[in-house]
């Protein structure tokens, strides 16, 4: 008897599908929702708004004159030497990018299990236009950050870029992973159980309080030694002050650190993927 | 021929209820399970998938051990009842979800429309939508640019295609992802009952579409719908899912026939249920039977053999130019053909009516029966679809020569013969 097997088939649709298997000539095949619904994103983001893309400004903006105030002024949390607003705006704006990575992805499943419901699209085509939307937006704002820094500049303040800021596009790609990873296990482990997704939206928010976003680095090291450990542990922290570093000339930039932030990224944008492609199959009847 | 699609003991089961705390120490046991090398503890328990039915356990077998193939350039149906496991089916089929046993071989590309219209947004513009869904679809923005114009064209928005889809009229949105969905070009096209939108010149155009699609492109179909005429006119061969197993597959009429004979229940007697106020009513049928010639019940008549329906009904007040009326219409409820008495005048009193017929040519399928009563062409009871008939196919041989096979669909008037006489029996019933 000859086997029906030796008909060559395209598509072969099994209970399991092998984990590590990134379905990378599927996604390049739809590179093109890949960038339409990035498009989709930035351009819904300011349809009937007068402003348009300038919204984009808005919320680094004000969170920057918040924190120059309470942080700055009221708590009097020392900036580095760094003009105040140029130093929580460098944080901010990074930062952002990362948070922003985390909580959209980490929602990918319940908030699109409509489409995915019924569509079939490489899934993880969507969580990848999560993070370029947001290096857009993340682009968009560093001109606002370019603003300031040539106002600063006029102004004759103490700041000046550094040979590190060529590791610009290096730091750009660690928060993008490090979000996207993290994003992809949350998602992933929210599908059947909810509970974790309470804790993404303040989680994150708490985070940032252990990051170098609203401090730097120097100053818990020398007023809070114990508790440095804690700070330092954070891989945004190291992104962040580097960031600083690059641009500003200020922030400590350790390369230990940087480089366990690097394996620690990899390490968990790796089980994101794991995670996510054994979740993917199946996730739709329990959503 | 060679084949587009191969299923292997495919299954799928599916979990009821909540899913909630008591879901984790279940996901424990299998995850124990799993390691110690056991079968799954779940799929063992699971049962047949029947929705009315109360079930044991909280799993159901949603599909189980489907087999069938498809060859290419094939139209195929697929039909049954809700809960059947046609959407389960058509969603392992497009990737959706998989399967929990079992594969699916498939050659070529496949474009599943399980809803018209997935991922538009409703702040982006009609044209920034055909990009967007065809994109979802699977299709290339080259490709989407190259057939822009023919999508605009069939879907006949041209003026509003600058315009957010949110302003849209729902009829114009789905003709537009209708429009989209049609110009994909994959060897394999799954449909899931999106016809039953839009207005009745689209719903043709989408069917004729549908059909070049099958017929002119040599493209794959897999169609799922309950509008039997719409299966009927696009499949050659249709699959009937019962309880997520295959009950039959084969020719497409007489597959539809088989499923509507399994959806009714077959009665010879029906009785009618009166509203409240029936004795104040002039006059009113109390019950319908289905006859052979010599009065014996019947639940099938075959083709060609004379019948005859026998209603009873009372009359409460003296009914001036009385008329009783039958019709019968087809399984898409498309009336073939009304019988109505003379008229007469009849005094207080039970009655029984007899519509007769010596030769019942119609094709074979399900049919039901409207049944009226009137006076001066006014109806006082009117009873639709109160009634279901089956007309059974017989063999060639014992077929009357003078019996042509009809259509289903054309309309003779007033062919029966009806006498109304007093009925003794009436009054028992």
């Amino acid at each position: 008897m000859i086997p029906a097997t030796e008909e060559e088939w395209d598509i072969e649709i099994t209970p399991k599908g092998s984990l590590f298997n990134l379905p990378l000539a599927d996604i390049w095949h739809y590179r093109d929702l890949l960038l339409l619904l990035v498009r989709r994103d930035f351009v819904s983001f300011y349809k009937q708004t007068i402003l348009g893309p300038l919204w984009f400004f808005v919320q680094p903006l004000f969170t920057t004159i918040i924190y120059t105030f309470v942080f700055g002024n009221l708590a009097s949390i020392p900036t580095d030497g760094l003009p105040q607003p140029l130093f929580y705006l460098a944080g901010i704006t990074a930062w952002n990018y990362f948070a922003d990575c985390l909580v959209k992805t980490s929602t990918v499943f319940t908030a699109n299990a409509n489409l995915f419901g019924k569509v079939y699209f490489p899934r993880l085509i969507l969580p990848l236009s999560i993070v370029v939307s947001n290096l857009i937006r993340f682009g968009i704002q560093m001109l606002l950050f370019f603003i300031i820094m040539i106002i600063y500049w006029i102004k004759g303040a103490h700041f000046h870029p550094t040979i590190y800021l060529l590791s610009f596009p290096i730091l750009i790609s660690l928060m993008a992973l490090l979000g996207l990873g993290l994003g992809l296990i949350i998602s992933a482990m929210t599908t059947k159980y909810r509970d974790l997704s309470f804790l993404v939206a303040f989680g994150v928010q708490l985070m940032m309080y252990l990051t170098t976003v609203i401090y730097p680095l120097s100053v818990v090291r020398s007023r809070y030694p114990s508790f440095a450990w804690l700070v330092e542990f954070n891989p945004m922290t190291s992104i962040i002050e580097a960031f600083r570093y690059g641009f500003l000339g200020q922030g400590t930039i350790i390369f230990s650190s940087l480089a366990v932030t690097t394996g620690t990224t990899l390490l968990i944008l790796l089980v994101g993927i794991f995670i996510f492609n054994k979740v993917e199959r199946n996730f739709i009847d329990t959503v | 021929m060679s084949k587009a699609i191969q299923v292997n003991n495919l299954s799928k089961a599916y979990q009821l209820g909540e899913i909630g705390t008591g879901t984790i120490s279940r996901d424990i046991e299998r995850f124990i399970a799993k390691v110690r090398g056991k079968e799954d503890p779940f799929l063992k328990i699971g049962e047949e998938n029947n929705r009315a039915s109360k079930g044991q356990t909280g799993v159901v077998w949603s599909l189980k051990d489907i087999n069938f193939e498809i060859e290419q350039g094939d139209t195929v149906g697929i039909i049954g009842r809700n809960g059947a496991g046609k959407s389960t089916l058509l969603k392992i089929l497009s990737r959706v979800t998989a399967p929990t046993t079992g594969s699916i071989k498939i050659k070529g590309r496949i474009a599943s429309l399980l809803e018209v219209g997935t991922g538009f947004h409703p702040d982006l513009t009609g044209r920034e939508n055909i990009y967007l869904n065809g994109a979802i679809l699977g299709m290339r923005k080259a490709e989407i640019k190259r057939k822009f114009d023919e999508i605009v064209d069939f879907s006949g928005v041209e003026r509003y295609i600058d315009t957010p889809v949110k302003r849209y009229s729902s009829g114009m949105y789905v003709r537009l992802a209708f429009a989209v969905a049609a110009h994909l070009e994959s060897e394999i096209m799954i449909v899931d009952e999106v016809l039953a939108v839009g207005d009745a010149e689209f719903q043709r155009k989408c069917l004729g579409k549908m059909g070049d699609v099958s017929k002119g492109e040599g493209r794959t179909v897999l169609f799922v719908s309950h509008n039997m005429a719409a299966v009927q006119k696009l499949c050659r061969d249709a699959i009937f899912l019962n309880n997520g197993n295959i009950n039959a597959i084969g020719k497409t009429s007489n597959i539809v026939a088989e499923y509507l004979r399994s959806s009714t229940i077959q009665k010879s007697i029906y009785h009618i249920s009166l509203p409240d106020n029936h004795e104040s009513m002039m006059c009113y049928a109390t019950q319908l039977q289905i006859e052979d010639v010599n009065g014996k019940l019947q639940q099938e008549i075959p083709i060609g053999h004379p019948w005859q329906i026998r209603v009873f009904f009372k009359v409460n007040q003296r009914a001036e130019s009385f008329i009783i009326a039958l019709s019968v219409y087809n399984s898409s409820d498309l009336v073939l053909r009304t019988s109505w008495s003379k008229k007469s005048d009849l005094s207080t009193g039970y009655y029984e009516a007899v519509f007769k017929e010596d030769q019942l040519i119609f094709s074979p399928g399900l049919y039901s029966l409207s049944l009226g009563l009137s006076n001066y062409e006014q109806s006082i009871h009117y009873l639709e679809n109160m009634a279901e008939m089956t007309i059974s196919d017989v063999s060639s041989s014992t077929l009357d020569q003078t019996i042509v096979r009809v259509n289903n669909v054309g309309v003779v008037l007033n062919p029966m013969y009806i006498t109304i006489a007093e009925s003794p029996v009436g009054k028992r019933i």
